[in-house]
């Protein structure tokens, strides 16, 4: 019996779904539960798993192909129906199953499987893969490259993302560097890039910028330029341009800083953290969940920061549900917990790790991702003091905690003292609000951070 | 063929053939060789291999000794001190265990505790490896044991030419000698032997069949299996290079890394568990002296695991590998 596969509702809010990437190729068998499909919609990408188990025999909707949820995307043969379907046997059953599920197609199923052999069907998604390899798999790709592949690659200046890789998975061979290099320059413009490459952590030294041979009798002094490379769009970084595009467009961005001093919390942090770890499972307590904490604190306090500008007016949220910025290696994801106020810095950094745990294993669903009121971004993990944040659509603001520096300060009491700083910057919808909220929002950040110390409970 | 001083002439003779010549002559050549074993006299041991030794040599220099393979190494290595030169013979590898003491703590030390004022020029023959219904007790390799035992060579050839010039080399070594016979190979390997005297050195691989595509490193039976593998990947247009080690230890390193650094892959198959098996070593090494020539993990097609051979033959067969796995490792490699 065949099953039509249709394209599934990934969160409440979904009406549409883009098929990212086929897992299996049409001929293959599936297991029931087995992720057979990437489907992404927004910026999540989710594993479709097959309601039943079978024979992939047909895929209605290519990759890359955007369509309205409930649409059919494949057809999958029940185990024990696929030989069936190969003696051409009547299949009252399948007929009626296709017909009903996908009526926009005139023929039925047994009839397009037997004008389009397995071979066939193939064909297409497997010649198509390689032009919509994205940012994910040549990540990939690049985690498998074997030492002797580095180093040929290395040897012979072979950009080895831009190979088409004939081992398992499209992985990239010793032999295909060898290959492209035999290509020699010209043959291997867009097959190899010669010059800029950047062999990631790897601490290869960089590649002289000249030209392996510099051209003959050639005008300029510098020789030909390289080609460089273009990595395709894949749907979360066509969105990511798509939504900065739209705030900065739409929102106009003003921006402040403050500084704080987070001595105390810093001492209360550090207080905690082995007993938390402990308690947790090995749950590490960063500074974020304080952060968090005194955010919602003061958006409580200027209820106007936690709001989005309407055409009808400002929309004031009565929920309090902070996004988390998280840059991934190709990827920002901003997932979101929910009525942040209703929780303690204890439940703030389960929640908050829980998060990061799932955006760095990709596996955010939709939901994770919606109903963000406000964004608090921790920009100070790679060292930053400063950064002037883009609002993440449809909020008032997003705020930036900065690294953390021991400098020496002048106190109150004019004395010298060295103490633990942390800048916060705060870019906000100047729709919304203006340099009077935001600063008294500033500064109320500031007083609940300073004030938060050894003596706090988490 | 590495023949130090091979002769015209050549005979087609199986590996208990090719043994029971070598053991011939050394008896004929020199008089201070001794047999010693179970059954290697009266009986003519159990594949025949010193058929009638005892009538030709006599009961002094043909040994039946009791079942005790402790005295029959501890006895082996006192000969081997005082001037003779032993060849002890262990019915079965499986029986050998009760010699490790002999072995391991006296002959693999003899030079090294003298100071070189001794020398222990031992070998001990025996029979192992499975394939032939033998069970729990007459299957066992027993190579990696011993082989992280310095001061002792273990050599395991696949050919009957082989056989006699690593035979020779152990007899002529002044040093302990462990010499392994597979006994499925015993009658079902044939081949050309060159008449007369002459040794293979010990610690030399022998390139059995180029190939680019990758390299397949082996010893006993399994050489003559991966080799029959190769040859139907060749068809397959898979070309594999397959090295027969000969010498388990030393380990010829050099043919092992050249072939490496050729084809970018390497695989070691043999009959012995995986883990801490000599694939372990030759993994290492590589790793440790070729990891940017590799394109592909290392990988290593032995036994499971488990015990022992069990005697039903699915678990024989289960336990065993076959031409037709040792291809299926070879594709998958090849792949990559």
């Amino acid at each position: 019996m065949a099953t039509t596969i249709t394209m599934p509702q990934l969160g409440e809010t979904v009406t549409e779904g883009t098929v990212a990437q086929w897992l299996k190729k049409p001929g293959e068998s599936v297991e029931k539960y087995e992720a057979f499909v990437e489907v992404s919609t927004d910026k999540v990408n989710a594993e479709v798993p097959a309601p039943v188990t079978g024979t992939l025999r047909e895929i209605l909707v290519k990759e890359g192909e955007t369509v309205a949820t409930g649409t059919p995307i494949a057809i999958i043969d029940e185990v024990g129906a696929a030989t069936q379907s190969n003696a051409h046997g009547t299949e009252p059953t399948q007929q009626v199953a296709d017909a009903a599920a996908a009526p926009p197609k005139p023929s039925n199923g047994s009839t397009s499987h037997a004008v389009h052999p397995p071979q066939a069907a193939h064909a297409a998604p497997a010649s198509a893969r390689p032009a919509e390899l994205d940012i994910v798999g040549l990540e990939a790709a690049l985690r498998v490259a074997s030492p002797a592949v580095r180093k040929l690659a290395r040897e012979h200046r072979i950009d080895i993302r831009a190979l088409q890789g004939s081992g398992t998975n499209g992985r990239v061979t010793a032999q295909d560097v060898l290959t492209a290099a035999q290509m020699g320059p010209a043959a291997a413009v867009g097959q190899a890039i010669a010059v800029g490459t950047n062999f990631g952590a790897t601490g290869a030294p960089a590649m002289p910028p000249t030209h392996a041979k510099p051209p003959v009798g050639g005008t300029s002094t510098y020789g030909e330029p390289i080609p460089g490379t273009t990595i395709p769009l894949n749907q979360a970084r066509r969105i990511i341009a798509q939504r900065m595009v739209e705030s900065k467009h739409t929102a106009p961005h003003a921006w402040s800083m403050v500084e704080v001093d987070v001595t105390n919390l810093w001492k209360w942090r550090q207080r905690e953290k082995d007993k938390f770890d402990h308690e947790t499972g090995g749950l590490k307590l960063t500074m974020l969940p304080f952060f968090i904490r005194a955010v919602v604190e003061s958006l409580a306090a200027f209820p106007l920061m936690n709001a989005r500008f309407t055409d009808e007016g400002i929309y004031v949220n009565k929920d309090v549900n902070i996004g988390i910025a998280i840059g991934l290696p190709t990827n920002l994801v901003v997932p979101v917990i929910r009525n942040a106020d209703q929780l303690s810095v204890k439940g703030l950094a389960v929640a908050s790790a829980q998060l990061i745990d799932k955006a760095r294993r990709n596996k955010l669903g939709v939901d994770d991702l919606a109903g963000g009121t406000f964004t608090v971004n921790n920009n100070g993990s790679n060292g930053s003091i400063a950064s002037a944040p883009i609002i993440n659509g449809g909020q008032a603001g997003i705020v930036t905690m900065e690294a953390m520096v021991k400098r020496p300060v002048v106190t109150a009491d004019d004395a010298i003292a060295i103490r633990s700083m942390m800048n916060v910057c705060l870019s906000l919808d100047h729709r919304v609000v203006d340099g009077y909220v935001a600063s008294g929002f500033l500064s109320d950040l500031k007083r609940r951070l300073e004030a938060m110390g050894p003596a706090g409970i988490l | 063929m590495a023949v130090s001083s091979p002769t015209q002439t050549s005979q087609v003779m199986n590996n208990v053939d090719a043994v029971r010549a070598t053991l011939y002559d050394a008896m004929k050549n020199d008089p201070r060789t001794v047999i010693l074993g179970e059954d290697v006299g009266a009986r003519g041991n159990v594949f025949l291999i010193t058929k009638d030794f005892a009538k030709e040599f006599g009961p002094q220099r043909v040994i039946d000794t009791p079942i005790a393979e402790a005295s029959i190494v501890g006895i082996a290595i006192g000969m081997a001190m005082e001037g003779l030169r032993p060849i002890a013979e262990i019915q079965f590898a499986d029986f050998i265990y009760p010699a490790f003491n002999q072995i391991v703590g006296e002959a693999a030390k003899t030079r090294y505790r003298s100071n070189g004022e001794y020398t222990c020029p031992l070998v001990i023959r025996t029979p192992y490896g499975g394939g032939v219904r033998g069970a729990l007790s007459h299957s066992v390799s027993i190579e990696a044991l011993f082989y992280h035992v310095p001061g002792l060579k273990i050599l395991a050839p696949a050919f009957p030419a082989d056989v006699k010039g690593l035979l020779n080399a152990a007899i002529d070594d002044p040093d302990p000698v462990l010499f392994l016979e597979h006994k499925k190979t015993y009658r079902l390997i044939k081949g050309e032997v060159p008449d007369g005297h002459y040794t293979i050195p010990i610690g030399k691989a022998n390139v059995l069949k180029e190939g680019s595509a990758l390299s397949v490193v082996s010893y006993g039976l399994y050489v003559h299996w991966a080799l029959e593998a190769a040859q139907q990947l060749e068809q397959e247009g898979i070309s594999v290079e397959v090295i027969d080690l000969r010498s388990i230890r030393p380990m010829d390193k050099t043919a092992i890394l050249q072939s490496v650094e050729k084809t970018r892959k390497l695989l070691v198959v043999h009959e012995d568990n995986k883990f801490g098996g000599i694939g372990a070593e030759i993994s290492a090494m590589v790793a440790e002296e070729a990891l940017f020539s590799l394109d592909a993990p290392i990988r290593r097609h032995c036994a499971p695991d488990v015990p022992a051979m069990g005697y039903a033959e699915p678990l024989e067969h289960e336990y065993m590998s076959s031409p037709a796995k040792i291809a299926e490792a070879m594709r998958e490699l090849a792949r990559f």
